[in-house]
């Protein structure tokens, strides 16, 4: 008999079924290249031999991936340029505070009133346990870290068609999904239904594991009591001395809870980037970079626009105006060149390079992304809810809502994430002015925690990335079609010039891919410089 | 008009943009919940204001930063109805595709609204048929 004239669940559709089900944000993932499992490459600073005295490298850009280049370059001996468009160091790695101005593409400009030690950030915000590299960065600049949180229990999941549009906690919706799904295995491995898949001996493994996974009672059911309410919850928790039974929760039905979609939330956590632990820099992603400004702050040169980058057969020159007011071309010359400048600004920027090379820069789009920080009086969602930093999700266009995840317990006031985009979402946000995209934000907030959001609402920011003057969009994206076809041309050293930056990477988007790529282009920069 | 639009449609290729889709987000979770950003604009104005100004700005007259978004307005590239067309579907350097977003009929719209506002006034219009032979 075959594989498909038997009615049973075979071990390959047993897979699919828990692949589609338990796993389906890893299917989800699987569409895109950056849901694969991404090690970080880096295995350390580079060691580089000294160099002849006196050569001479022009580092375009100081966000992560040249002063990554710089500080490394630096320290073996080159004699370092960075010039850089912003007035501060970081690039991406960007946090904004009170006293902050920001003015985005089309002029609209954004004075951030957040309280002293409030903060939002706009670009990254992790720093996953396995990015070796930005964290290295982060350790020798002596930048404190404290632990991100990715995954909160107790934070919602929120669908505005299921549940009566009331948020679900994070903790019933898993419970309910996996105790469900065990439930129906358990049920088919008792109706034999997975002989050809399982074995008699691992059959009663597999229901000794699906009654601990699935939290089942000795009947091989998910029905409330104790079993389901140590994973949901119970409406009352158990207390001490009299009167401290506690009350069980009555679990959501299977097809409540598929039809809630609320499952699409789950095992986000489950992936490799999003693994416990993941960290982030006290007081702010942006602490990196400005850590990186303080060690480099001989070398940089901020406020440069660079409108030219040539060379020959000798060395390369940069052609830079002012970046606020323009006026008079100026010039610095170097032996080589790594340039950082993402391609989306890279390519209007005249540069002799090869045809290849230009083709590599002009392949990549710029992803659309957006985040709002709302400063709020008090810390509702602590003191009235009990989520301490962590993650909602909700279906509506915010997206996302996330706690701040340090002062936990403080009284005072707290920034929320009150819209976190990427994509299609996005695009819509940056049609809108700041104003307006802060006014949608709190209407969406105020569904997942009504009565309160727009009450304590104090002050915002919110940063559209395709309106940020300096990157014109939040990442390159790569389809696997032009990374064949055009990522080794990008990354080629081309006579004097390397480019690096998370585009120039294979964790595009990620800090990680920043810092990987500037260690190999200076990498093999050296090599040619020593061997030349 | 024909030749027109196939000669950019083979400008645009050459340009070889292929694959990526504008909804490629990097970080998946974000999107966890709200997967399909509503995207049944009617009308290319409709559609101007809720995605390309978010760019291009309000009055299509672009921006300056460390590079730049081109206007649109008094867009003399726009004369060639084709040209936006690949644009929109294909994407262009910097600019994500549109093609995986966006139905013939709403390209079609926002072209020929883009192309009679902002001090364009080019006067033959483009189909959805003829967006459809460009992807």
């Amino acid at each position: 008999m075959s594989e498909t004239d038997n009615p049973a669940v075979s071990r390959r559709s047993l897979l699919k079924m828990i692949g589609t089900l338990a796993g389906s944000t890893a299917m989800y993932n699987a569409m895109t290249e950056m849901g694969f499992a991404q090690e970080s490459g880096y295995a350390g600073p580079p060691k580089f031999s000294a160099p002849p005295p006196g050569t001479s490298v022009l580092i375009l850009g100081a966000g992560i991936a040249g002063c990554t280049a710089a500080i490394e370059l630096r320290d073996a001996g080159y004699k370092v340029t960075v010039l850089e468009y912003n007035n501060r160091s970081g690039g991406r790695n960007w946090s904004l505070y009170g006293g902050d101005t920001y003015t985005e593409l089309g002029g609209a400009t954004q004075h951030v009133q957040f309280d002293p030690g409030q903060y939002i950030n706009p670009g990254p915000w992790r720093l996953p346990h396995h990015h070796y590299g930005i964290l290295h960065y982060a350790n020798r600049l002596s930048v404190g870290l404290e632990p991100f949180q990715q995954v909160n229990y107790n934070a919602y999941v929120h669908n505005t068609n299921a549940y009566g549009g009331k948020p679900k906690r994070y903790r019933e919706v898993q419970a309910d999904f996996h105790g469900h799904v065990a439930e129906l295995l358990a049920k088919a491995t008792h109706q034999n239904a997975l002989d050809q898949a399982v074995t008699k001996e691992d059959r009663e493994i597999l229901l000794e594991a699906l009654r601990a996974w699935g939290a089942l009672d000795a009947n091989m059911q998910y029905v409330k009591g104790r079993q389901t309410s140590n994973r949901r919850g119970p409406v009352v928790d158990d207390g001490g001395g009299l009167n401290s039974l506690p009350t069980y929760s009555e679990p959501d039905t299977l097809t409540t809870v598929l039809n809630s979609y609320t499952w699409r939330a789950i095992g986000w956590g489950h992936d490799y980037e999003y693994q416990t632990s993941i960290f982030q820099p006290k007081g702010g992603m942006g602490q990196i970079g400005l850590a990186f400004g303080r060690e480099l702050a001989p070398l940089i040169k901020y406020n440069c626009k660079v409108i030219d980058i040539h060379q020959d057969d000798k060395s390369v020159t940069a052609t830079y105006i002012d970046s606020r007011s323009g006026g008079a071309p100026q010039k610095v010359t170097a032996d080589w060149c790594v340039c950082t400048i993402p391609a989306s600004v890279l390519s209007q920027i005249p540069m002799n390079v090869s045809a290849k090379k230009k083709a590599a820069i002009n392949v990549i789009p710029y992803g659309a992304g957006l985040k709002i920080g709302l400063q709020m009086k008090r810390r509702f969602w602590e003191e009235d809810e009990r989520i301490y930093g962590g993650l909602t999700y909700t279906n509506q266009p915010n997206a996302m809502i996330g706690y701040p995840m340090w002062d936990y317990f403080s009284k005072g006031k707290g920034v929320l994430l009150g819209a976190y985009v990427m994509g299609a979402g996005a695009f819509l946000f940056a049609s809108k002015p700041p104003e307006q995209r802060i006014a949608d934000a709190l209407e969406y907030g105020e569904k997942v925690h009504p009565g309160k959001y727009k009450a304590n609402y104090e002050c915002g920011v919110a940063v559209a990335w395709h309106r940020v003057p300096w990157t014109l969009g939040c990442s390159g994206q790569w389809s696997e079609e032009n990374r064949a076809a055009h990522y080794d041309d990008l990354c080629a050293l081309d006579g004097r010039i390397v480019l690096a930056g998370e585009h120039a990477s294979r964790l595009p988007a990620w800090q990680e891919g920043a810092v990987t790529s500037a260690t190999d282009a200076i990498t093999r920069l050296h090599q040619r410089v020593i061997s030349a | 008009m024909k030749t027109g639009l196939a000669a950019a449609a083979a400008l645009i290729s050459l340009a070889a943009m292929a694959g990526a889709r504008a909804d490629t987000a990097q970080d998946m979770g974000a999107g966890a919940m709200n997967r399909n950003a509503p995207y049944n604009f009617q009308g290319g104005e409709a559609v101007f204001k809720n995605i390309c100004q978010g760019c291009h700005m309000a009055n299509a007259e672009g921006a300056v930063g460390a590079g730049m978004y081109p206007a649109l307005a008094k867009n003399a590239k726009l004369e060639v109805a084709g040209y936006p067309v690949a644009v929109i579907v294909h994407g262009q350097k910097a600019m994500p595709p549109f093609g995986g977003l966006l139905s013939d009929q709403q390209i079609a719209d926002v072209v020929n609204y883009v192309r009679t506002h902002f001090g364009n006034s080019y006067r033959d219009k483009v189909t959805a048929a003829d967006v459809k032979a460009q992807r």
